[in-house]
């Protein structure tokens, strides 16, 4: 049996690493994702004050720590029994679709840009941000860099840090907004959804009418039946900070719609020898193994995910592109995983425009944005839609509000087996009599960077390569063959 | 930045969240201002580079390795013994090189412990698992092997694990003292071997808040109290962390009415942050009364691993909780 080994491909906790077995023919038997990496939050965090979690949950990623920091400041209400008033929870909405518009921004041009500006069969040396930004100029390259600075500096502004902010409590959050700060924010995010719109368009021009680039985000290789998730408001329209969450399956068919807190009913994990992350699954339909379609318990949590899950997007331009995508790909569902990147984009105008919807709200600049709970704490789920899917955490506490238990599911970690499952058939499809296409490394970092896996702080990085070696060994060990870019 | 010929430069992560090298491309357009001083070598967030082409190098070939994270597995370990090998300036990068940071907390476990929780079956949301299935170093599948690094039951920092040259501390550190150490390192302008890149005053001393003399009867979980947004935290009766850590953020968090919460560690001359921070508490605790002094403190921090160590349990006195043989 042969076989090839990718590593590094950067990190989720920690780094992932690919291994390839051949058969005798030398077609892929088999893939397997491993993460080498486990922190051990759900254990360390038992003993400590409840009030830490959103400073310490922060800690497992410092690429999206809002989006914990958020969940678990949500958590903590259910814990406390208590409900933030009006002016606390569209607070911290608005400064989620701030970092939500962060990081779409950079995911795009950093990490899927190189592919669809460039393009996907450019030569690796201009696959890459200097390479987006010869195809766009040096003024989007600027525009790019000035929408992940004002982002960075508002959050740091509303939460106290860029990174790991310290601001949501029970109840609410430590501090509100003046006029001054409401109004450097409503700028900052009229002018981000210009740049939205932008991206739109940039994304029209060079990808959709290209028939070559279409034709690869719409080809086989990507394609993956599975149960999508996303959380949605009343009337099903996505929503990042608030909601139900509901699952739909493959054929685009209500699976479940349930609230955060009955996760377990519908959410199980299962646990592998060979790697420290464990696989969600749907817990009514079972675990069937790395398999797709509608017995699969296998589901996706992503940007084009929660498109699938919900009816469509609580904001005006948003819902146009939304509408626009469906209409474009004939219909619902989109089961094509590189149309997550479009996906992305629509996400990225609805948050600029929820943005300003909640920055001219008049109630925003309100004093009371946080109530201090009176009952005792016990248990509670908060989630939220991080970038990378949703995001749960789940704390029980003793009467005083020390944690006796922790549970939480990561973004990323929901799509542990289709990113294993994409990875597997982007190989299948590329490798064939033991002959390894000079594509399968490109190929196989696109099936990934669909999923803006936070195997990547890659998604924020400079410039955008993922760098990939294969080497393909002989049954004793010796290497055949190595394949390598940027390397 | 500097006529030098071109440097080479490492960045490594270890046990960490990334933030590090988030806020190191928080430095905005500098980071090419980095690229024109030197060759970045190996920088898995951001730049191309192998281990493998790190092993062939010299030793002492990078003349600059920024490592964050701490070490929990045997690769981490290894990675860490192979950067000060090829490195002439090793610095520990932020909370968790420096002191293990919150990752650090798991020290109060064991991996038995960890794996417990979070793999077996009738964890929240493992139903079944009745061969007790955990993570193993070696797997046998159908294919062949798979290999994990070994996990283990206690992390340290970098300077438990190889000799560090400088410390850069911060959770993460902010973009402008990461800039200040480039610029340190780029003009050859750094402070002796040991030292820690920053300032060595504390949180207190950059924060606007008003102080008078420190009063307290009574502690308040943050949850607890909607503190005056001008009055000194302390004086609130709220435990920020300010009064032991090391300046340098600008006193970020009790700018948006937040306590202080350690992660620039503690000053220097100060070998545990937790036993520091303790002593300045005990000093303004307002009684005399040992049996009322240990009610104030047991009705206020119900957690003093937590509250003390949250960011230096690895790299305190005791360094982790005894372990228990079964």
């Amino acid at each position: 049996m042969k076989r090839i080994s990718i590593d590094p491909i950067t990190r989720l906790e920690g780094h992932g690493k690919i291994d390839i077995f051949l058969d005798e023919q030398g077609d892929v038997a088999n893939a397997y994702l491993q993460i080498p990496e486990l922190r051990g939050f759900e254990q360390f965090c038992v003993g400590r004050q409840a009030e830490d979690m959103p400073n310490l949950t922060a800690r497992i990623c410092g690429v999206c720590p809002e989006a914990h920091h958020m969940a678990a400041s949500k958590a903590l209400d259910a814990v406390f029994h208590v409900e933030p008033p009006p002016t606390g929870k569209k607070l911290r909405e608005l400064f989620y679709n701030i970092f939500f518009a962060t990081d779409h921004t950079t995911h795009f041009y950093a990490l899927a840009g190189p592919d669809f500006v460039v393009g996907p069969t450019a030569p690796p040396a201009e696959r890459n941000i200097l390479g987006v930004i010869a195809k766009v100029g040096m003024d989007v390259a600027k525009h790019v860099l000035k929408m992940r600075h004002d982002g960075h500096a508002l959050i740091q502004m509303m939460g106290g840090r860029r990174v790991h902010p310290n601001w949501g409590l029970p109840g609410g959050v430590s501090r509100g907004i003046n006029e001054e700060q409401r109004k450097e924010i409503e700028d900052r995010g009229r002018e981000a959804i210009e740049f939205a719109k932008f991206s739109l368009k940039l994304f029209e021009d060079i990808v959709l009418k290209n028939s070559d680039y279409l034709n690869i985000v719409t080809g086989d290789v990507y394609v993956h039946k599975t149960y999508n998730m996303g959380m949605v408001d009343a009337e099903n329209k996505s929503n990042f900070y608030d909601g139900k969450v509901r699952v739909t399956s493959p054929s685009g068919a209500e699976h479940a719609k349930y609230d955060c807190a009955q996760y377990r009913d519908f959410i199980a994990e299962r646990v592998e020898p060979w790697s420290y992350l464990k696989f969600p699954y749907l817990k009514k339909i079972g675990w069937k193994g790395f398999v797709d379609g509608e017995d699969s318990g296998v589901y996706k949590a992503t940007p084009l995910s929660r498109c699938n899950a919900a009816d469509g997007m609580a904001t005006p331009l948003a819902d146009a592109e939304y509408k626009k995508m469906y209409e474009t790909l004939g219909g619902k569902p989109i089961n094509h995983t590189l149309v997550t990147h479009w996906a992305r984009l629509v996400e990225l105008l609805y948050s600029t425009e929820r943005w300003v919807e909640l920055a001219t709200d008049p109630e925003i600049t309100g004093k009371e944005y946080r109530v201090l709970p009176t009952e005792t704490p016990t248990e509670g789920v908060g989630c939220v839609e991080a970038p990378r899917g949703t995001l749960t955490h789940h704390y029980t506490t003793d009467e005083r509000g020390i944690l006796t238990k922790v549970n939480l599911i990561v973004g990323t970690t929901n799509n542990n087996a289709p990113i294993c499952m994409s990875v597997k058939k982007a190989a299948q499809g590329l490798i064939h009599k033991g002959k390894v296409s000079e594509g399968l490394l490109n190929m196989v970092e696109m099936a990934f960077r669909a999923y803006d896996p936070c195997f990547g702080c890659a998604t924020h990085s400079l410039p955008g390569q993922m760098p990939l070696e294969v080497v393909l060994h002989d049954p004793e060990g010796g290497v055949i063959e190595r394949l390598a870019q940027y390397v | 930045m500097s006529d030098k010929p071109k440097g080479k430069l490492a960045v490594y992560w270890a046990a960490s969240c990334g933030g590090c090298d988030i806020s190191t491309l928080a430095i905005d357009e500098k980071i090419l201002n980095v690229a024109e001083a030197f060759d970045i070598v190996l920088w898995p967030c951001a730049a191309d580079g192998k281990v493998r082409d790190i092993e062939k190098m010299d030793d002492q070939s990078i003349d600059v390795c920024l490592f964050n994270g701490g070490i929990r597995t045997s690769e981490q370990e290894y990675m860490a013994q192979l950067l000060r090998r090829k490195s002439k300036v090793l610095v520990a990068f932020g909370s968790c090189a420096c002191e293990g940071c919150i990752p650090g907390l798991g020290n109060m476990d064991t991996r038995k412990q960890v794996f417990d929780t979070v793999y077996k079956e009738g964890s929240a949301t493992v139903p079944e698992n009745p061969q007790d299935v955990r993570p193993q170093p070696e797997t046998e599948v159908p294919e062949g092997t798979l290999h994990l690094p070994v996990y283990y039951d206690t992390l340290k920092t970098l300077d438990q694990t190889v000799a560090v040259d400088y410390y850069l501390p911060g959770c993460p550190p902010e973009a402008e003292n990461i800039w200040k150490a480039i610029v340190a390192i780029v003009e050859g302008k750094l402070p002796p071997a040991g030292s820690v890149l920053g300032v060595n005053t504390t949180v207190c001393d950059e924060c606007k808040r008003t102080r008078t003399e420190k009063k307290i009867k009574k502690f308040y979980r943050t949850w607890e109290i909607i503190p005056d947004e001008e009055t000194c935290l302390l004086e609130q009766g709220i435990l920020c962390c300010g009064i032991a850590t090391r300046a340098g953020c600008g006193a970020l968090c009790p700018q948006v009415n937040s306590p202080c919460i350690g992660c620039h560690g503690a000053n220097d001359g100060v070998t545990d942050f937790g036993a520091r921070m303790m002593s300045a508490l005990a000093s303004v605790i307002d009684s005399d009364d040992p049996e009322e002094i240990a009610q104030i403190i047991e009705d206020g921090i119900p957690d003093p691993v937590g509250s003390f160590y949250r960011f230096s349990l690895a790299a305190s006195l005791l360094r982790r909780k005894k372990k228990v043989s079964t």
